[in-house]
């Protein structure tokens, strides 16, 4: 098996009093997109920040293509691009001279830095905005125009810090079919988000983070199948019926379960996604009860949190 | 020195981008020109109508002193430049590039010493047509607005470890003002430092603003043997006191700001 592009081994980093990185270790193959997930505060930026050579860990060690992000950090800097949260493309100017200027400061003659500019403008679908000013750019667009910004060497590592945050629906799908693009251009991609749907759609390998902590990796079927991907919520119409449904819903949908009794509301994780819907209401209706709502749905981030650490998001011990 | 020379470059880069803002958002231009005419206007005809210089013409005397606040003031945008693409992730983003350390700083500080070059044309001009007259060579003269923007320059430098340093724009605007404000009027910019209480006066004389200010008088041949310089060493001899402010400015300020741009990341 060939050597990880991305290593990390028991990194660290404090902050004050705190530790923002607690030994956390990550091994992302060539080629793979490795999405870390997480709440606010996990340390995936922190990750991101010491990989990209922006800030050195205080333990652990960390390589990128073989080079040591501390020791090495020119070396590892010939092989990476990132985007941050924020975009870093100028509003005056427009897409075509963002490229250029990014290009030349990649080392391109001025002739070179314009043709990869009108390149990056077709392989990122903004060749008709290439020549409008920033400013008239929508979300989606300014942050493709970013991604390409960081892509002007082909660099066979990309960082994305929280790629789609602030995106509507549209704009994040059209996002994601870009990162996609680089992926299968053969492009490592390392990103954070705070988005389950995200990962699930990107990311070849999700490491779920927590306190400066790995707390589950694997695929996402792997990592759904530990935590119970999809969920039925149903509501009824008195709250004296709750147990009843509870009960119902224990028997067939086969997940662990989850009352709501403020919403009237029973959740129950979902084994088998292809029946559950039917299988339920069909249930419900057996045993009398008048639901007024069934619904499938996936897992929110908080539910995932939930089931592995007990906690939920904002760090409350579960009932 | 492969390294200097790639350095300058991508600092060119830097710079032309800075630079290609200020050209297509015109309100910079008007504004970072209007105020220089509106200040040039003002102390002429203001402070001009009040204070008498001794065998010389107000506006001719204040002119060197107007120009030195002003540049001083415009090398403040620096530090506001650095802290806005701090706070944008932009600094970032070119700490991730493979790119010489220095280029930031280097693109940032040239092209704001660019927009000083604009400014004191433009004052200059209004200078002219207000009454002020150059009495020197055209070379001293030219040496005069040399040593002004090469102290500038220096400033420059001190305002990017600024920048680099605090949370906001906001802040390098308001440390800033509360700094230089004051090092701009404790000085020989507006009156003769003869008359000032002591230890204002002594603060005055060797404030590295007078010796830029005396040595722009000089070369501009702005002065009156009715009204001599103090006498103090910085001011008996203004363009050596003035290139060497600068010059340990520059050595104190420029590995700071580097260091300072080094462990920079934005929050």
């Amino acid at each position: 098996m060939s050597s990880p592009v991305l290593f990390a081994e028991g990194l660290r980093k404090r902050f004050g009093g705190y530790y923002a990185l607690d030994g956390f270790d990550l091994s992302v193959p060539a080629g793979t997109v490795c999405g870390l997930l997480g709440p606010n505060g996990a340390g995936k930026t922190t990750v991101l920040r010491i990989l990209s050579t922006l800030m050195r860990p205080d333990g652990g060690r960390a390589t990128v293509n073989g080079f040591d992000v501390a020791r090495q950090a020119a070396e590892v800097r010939n092989h990476i691009g990132m985007i941050g949260q924020q975009s870093t493309v100028d509003d005056i100017l427009t897409g075509r001279e963002n490229l250029a200027l990014w290009g030349r400061l990649y080392h391109l003659s001025a002739a070179n830095a314009r043709r990869r500019a009108d390149e990056l403008l077709e392989q990122f679908g903004l060749t008709a905005a290439g020549s409008k000013q920033v400013k008239h750019y929508s979300g989606g667009m300014r942050r493709r125009l970013d991604l390409a910004s960081s892509f002007i060497t082909a660099p066979s590592v990309m960082f994305l810090d929280e790629p789609t945050a602030g995106l509507d629906p549209r704009n994040r799908i059209e996002m994601w079919s870009a990162v996609r693009a680089l992926a299968l251009g053969g492009t490592t991609v390392l990103l954070t988000t705070q988005l389950l749907d995200e990962a699930d759609q990107l990311a070849d390998q999700i490491v779920l983070m927590d306190g400066g902590r790995e707390i589950a990796s694997g695929t996402p079927d792997e990592l759904k199948a530990r935590t119970g991907g999809d969920w039925i919520d149903v509501t009824v119409r008195n709250i004296a019926e709750i147990p009843a449904a509870a009960g119902v819903m224990a028997r067939t949908a086969g997940g662990r379960l989850q009352t709501t009794p403020a919403e009237n509301r029973v959740s129950a994780a979902v084994t088998n996604r292809q029946h559950a819907l039917t299988d339920v209401t069909r249930a419900l209706h057996a045993a009398g009860i008048d639901a007024e709502d069934v619904t499938l749905r996936r897992a929110t981030l908080d539910e995932v949190f939930l089931l592995l650490t007990g906690q939920d998001l904002e760090g409350e011990e579960a009932s | 020195m492969n390294g200097f020379v790639e350095a300058l470059a991508d600092g060119a880069v830097v710079a032309k981008r800075n630079l290609i803002k200020v050209k297509r958002v015109p309100d910079l231009i008007v504004f970072a020109t209007l105020s220089p005419i509106m200040f040039v206007l003002l102390f002429a005809y203001v402070f001009g109508s009040a204070i008498e210089i001794p065998g010389m013409n107000y506006r001719e005397f204040l002119m060197a002193g107007i120009f030195a606040q002003t540049v001083v003031f415009g090398a403040t945008i620096t530090g506001t430049g650095l802290a806005e693409d701090m706070q944008k992730g932009i600094i970032d983003r070119f700490r991730s590039l493979p790119m010489a350390r220095s280029a930031v700083l280097i693109g940032r500080t040239t092209s704001d010493l660019l927009n000083n070059v604009i400014v004191i044309v433009v004052m200059s001009v209004t200078g002219l047509i207000v009454g002020w007259r150059i009495h020197s060579s055209f070379l001293e003269a030219l040496a005069g607005f040399g040593v002004m923007l090469l102290f500038a320059y220096a400033i420059s430098w001190g305002m990017a470890v600024v920048g680099l340093a605090v949370r906001s724009p906001e802040v390098v605007n308001n440390a800033s003002f509360i700094v230089i404000f004051p090092l701009t009027f404790i000085a020989n910019t507006f009156v003769g430092t003869t008359n000032l209480p002591g230890p204002l006066k002594a603060f005055a004389e060797w404030n590295p603003i007078s010796a830029v200010t005396q040595a722009a008088r000089e070369l501009f041949g702005n002065t009156s043997p009715g009204f001599p310089a103090p006498d103090v060493w910085p001011l008996r001899h203004p363009v050596l006191a003035s290139v060497l402010w600068s010059l340990v400015i520059l050595a104190v300020f420029i590995p700071l700001a580097i260091r300072q741009y080094r462990k920079a990341v934005s929050r």
